[in-house]
């Protein structure tokens, strides 16, 4: 899923400070797991900004809602008779939903109140870390099931480069090398022999180099 | 036990308090208290096992919203004690009203008085 941290609330209260109707929207998918940007997200920030602006003497009208998703045309749907009673809308969800919603009410400031961080899996409470960086062309088959594109700091395609030792990442002791991993990983699976061939230049077009993406189905189109 | 306490606090019960999450505290500030204390069993006796740090943190986390917003995180404060410490009950409630009279009324409340006599 998409992982996002929560803005800092200063920051936020710089941005919206000169609205005087906000929308705070949730989204009740990432964002919801990785605790960043649901309805509970949502009720303490609004309960929060409202307490602020009241007692700088700037009262606000500061609503909340909170809806299934805000990457899809469907739920953002829901808002459209109640978009023109506010000034601006904060949204809680990941950079997709912010713009997604700005793109559909046009004339309606969209503000995000959080940071999109990376593709990750929830590897405990309260902890995420990165998994995919969604290059369009998945080489998982080979390395093992681990990603070397996500957890390698320099995207190796045949590792480990001369900074691996112990197991670990040169950049940062804690962090494990993403190579030793699939070396290891290749061990357990008896599949060693696949580390051996040597891994052709990734064609990077279907990444973010080949500029902004997109998928069609022709087969799934109405 | 008859035991003497401030009478200008009111208790709201819960299960345990783990049940207890940050918005139910900055609803209260929201609605014009002037301070918030928790009170959970003794750590390591949590009959629900970890309900009361969980509350801790819960607690930690709005003074750092109250903090920031300038309410004040001093106005929230969590306790520990064992169901049978009725003096202690009183104790704490004694501490929290002394300190939430140093620090004066919840700023919240006094912005909208302020609002509502000028009207
Ligand atoms: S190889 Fe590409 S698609 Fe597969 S996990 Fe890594 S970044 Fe994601
Ligand atoms: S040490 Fe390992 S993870 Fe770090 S850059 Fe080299 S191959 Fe990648």
């Amino acid at each position: 899923m998409i992982i996002a941290s929560k803005k800092p609330i200063e920051e936020i209260i710089q941005e919206v400070k000169d609205y005087k109707r906000l929308l705070i929207l949730g989204c009740n998918e990432c964002v919801t797991v990785c605790e960043a940007g649901g309805k509970k997200e949502v009720e303490v920030l609004a309960s929060a900004l409202r307490m602020h602006f009241i007692k700088e003497g700037n009262e606000k009208k500061i609503d909340e809602k909170t809806l299934e998703r805000q990457c899809d045309h469907e739920y953002l749907e829901e808002i459209r008779g109640i978009v023109d009673n506010y000034d601006a809308i904060l949204s809680l969800a990941c950079g997709v939903g912010v713009q997604f919603t700005a793109e559909k009410y046009h004339s309606t400031p969209l503000i995000p109140g959080v940071n999109t961080c990376f593709l990750g899996a929830n590897e405990q409470r309260g902890m995420w870390t990165e998994r995919c960086q969604a290059c369009g062309s998945c080489i998982l088959a080979r390395t093992g099931g681990i990603c070397p594109i996500s957890r390698c700091a320099k995207r190796v395609m045949n590792g480990p480069c001369g900074g691996s030792s112990k197991g670990k990442c040169e950049i940062n002791k804690e962090l494990d090398c993403a190579w030793q991993l699939i070396v290891d990983r290749l061990r357990d699976l008896g599949r060693l022999d696949d580390y051996e061939i040597v891994a052709p230049i990734k064609d990077w077009s279907t990444e973010r180099a080949g500029g902004p993406r997109k998928v069609v189905r022709e087969d799934v189109q109405v | 036990m008859r035991l003497k306490c401030p009478a200008n606090f009111r208790i709201v019960r819960l299960p345990c308090t783990g049940k207890i999450d940050v918005i139910h505290i900055l609803r209260a500030f929201e609605k014009g208290a002037d301070g918030v204390y928790v009170v959970g069993c003794m750590e390591g006796d949590c009959h629900f096992k970890s309900g009361n740090f969980r509350a801790r943190k819960r607690v930690e986390q709005a003074a750092k919203i109250l903090d920031k917003i300038g309410v004040g995180g001093e106005r929230v404060k969590m306790f520990n004690l064992s169901s049978g410490e009725g003096p202690l009950f009183a104790q704490y409630s004694i501490e929290m009203d002394k300190k939430i009279k140093e620090l004066g009324p919840n700023p919240v409340k006094v912005a909208l008085q302020a609002k509502k006599k000028a009207a």
